[in-house]
């Protein structure tokens, strides 16, 4: 830690709840040492360390690679490792927990639903007819790796539901990292199940919720792209759409 | 899980976002702009031309695909929008008000094409 007398600071205002005792969530203010190298998730970290020891937030990895500390940083979906505080010094910064998820405590949310939403569309590989392991590994060329890959690059940050209009005003919605993930394994070789993933991915719930607002790309961390992820998928089953209403006999696809 | 429509609309509203980019702009300069600045030369816009024109299937195809595409692609977008902005729960009124809209222009686009 730096000489304290001399070290400026800066203003965490963060969002406190807990539904088993208060009956709204309100703002607690911090002061916090500023530190040019410091993340939110420092200046969080030593608060809980430091300061109050009752604030409750999630994180493991300080690196970007876990998706454990997503949160709204003024207003803003992004990882609170990756978010500096000099970007904002000396406004204080807001933090909130992930917008559009029910509140377990603080900035710690409900993630049951997503988990729910993400186990409907099936999203590891799906063979009609799994071959023997005698048989070796099923090949795939850099070409065909090259198709999913980036959409396989999702950490479950959740920082695209939080950003996405769509999530906030229809909860049903399988929402952009599942349908991402979904497209993923629609796109890997080596998988047979997306007649299987269609059932969700291709209903009421599913794409065509998604008015193409963009921001999912937007706040993204891995540069997922799962507005683009949509849009393929949107183009596959109006392909599917049209193939059955003019070649009805051509069986299923 | 019920099987989506959507496909249809959002098919024609795909195909009403690339006309209005690509065609629609080429439109609005020639018959906006540089007729009435006088860029062109003066016969460009001459009746009888435009008659003889549109006298020829083909152009008239032309017409009612610049015309009925995006009426799809516009009344696509209101009907999200206005979901977007918080009209909930009236989803089959939308589509009827929006898409019924676009079938109307379609028809009345066919209408006078076919009777030129």
């Amino acid at each position: 830690m730096a000489n304290k007398t001399s070290q400026p600071t800066i203003r965490l205002e963060i969002l406190r709840y807990d539904p088993e005792k208060d009956s709204a969530p309100r703002y607690q203010s911090y002061e916090v040492p500023f530190q040019e190298e410091w993340v939110v998730l420092d200046a969080i970290n030593h608060i809980k360390d430091q300061i109050d020891g009752t604030l409750t937030h999630r994180w493991s990895c300080r690196m970007g690679v876990c998706g454990s500390c997503g949160m709204m940083v003024n207003g803003v979906a992004k990882l609170g490792c990756s978010a500096f505080l000099r970007d904002y010094y000396p406004n204080p910064i807001r933090v909130e927990p992930l917008a559009h998820f029910p509140i377990i405590r603080d900035l710690v949310v409900q993630l049951d639903g997503f988990m729910a939403k993400l186990q409907s569309v099936q999203p590891w590989i799906i063979r009609k007819e799994e071959k023997p392991v005698e048989q070796g590994e099923y090949l795939q060329s850099p070409a065909q790796h090259a198709r999913y890959k980036d959409f396989s690059m999702c950490i479950n940050c959740l920082l695209c539901y939080a950003a996405c209009p769509v999530t906030e005003l229809e909860p049903h919605f399988l929402g952009p990292a599942a349908i991402a993930l979904a497209q993923r394994y629609n796109l890997d070789s080596r998988d047979e199940g997306r007649e299987i993933r269609q059932e969700t991915v291709s209903s009421h719930i599913g794409i065509w919720q998604c008015t193409l607002v963009g921001e999912c790309s937007v706040v993204c961390p891995k540069h997922v792209d799962p507005a683009g992820a949509i849009q393929q998928a949107k183009l596959a089953s109006t392909m599917d759409w049209y193939k059955e209403l003019l070649w009805p006999w051509g069986g299923k696809r | 899980m019920a099987k989506s429509n959507e496909p249809i609309w959002w098919s024609l509203f795909s195909a009403g976002g690339v006309v209005a980019a690509l065609l629609i702009p080429v439109h609005i300069f020639l018959t906006g702009i540089a007729g009435p600045l006088g860029w062109l030369p003066p016969e460009a816009f001459d009746y009888a031309r435009l008659q003889a024109l549109l006298s020829h299937p083909i152009t008239r195809l032309y017409c009612f695909v610049l015309i009925s595409l995006p009426l799809f692609h516009g009344a696509h977008r209101i009907r999200f929008t206005l979901v977007d902005l918080g009209i909930r729960g009236v989803d089959m009124l939308l589509a009827v008000v929006c898409y019924g809209a676009a079938i109307a222009g379609t028809l009345v686009t066919a209408g006078i094409l076919w009777n030129f």
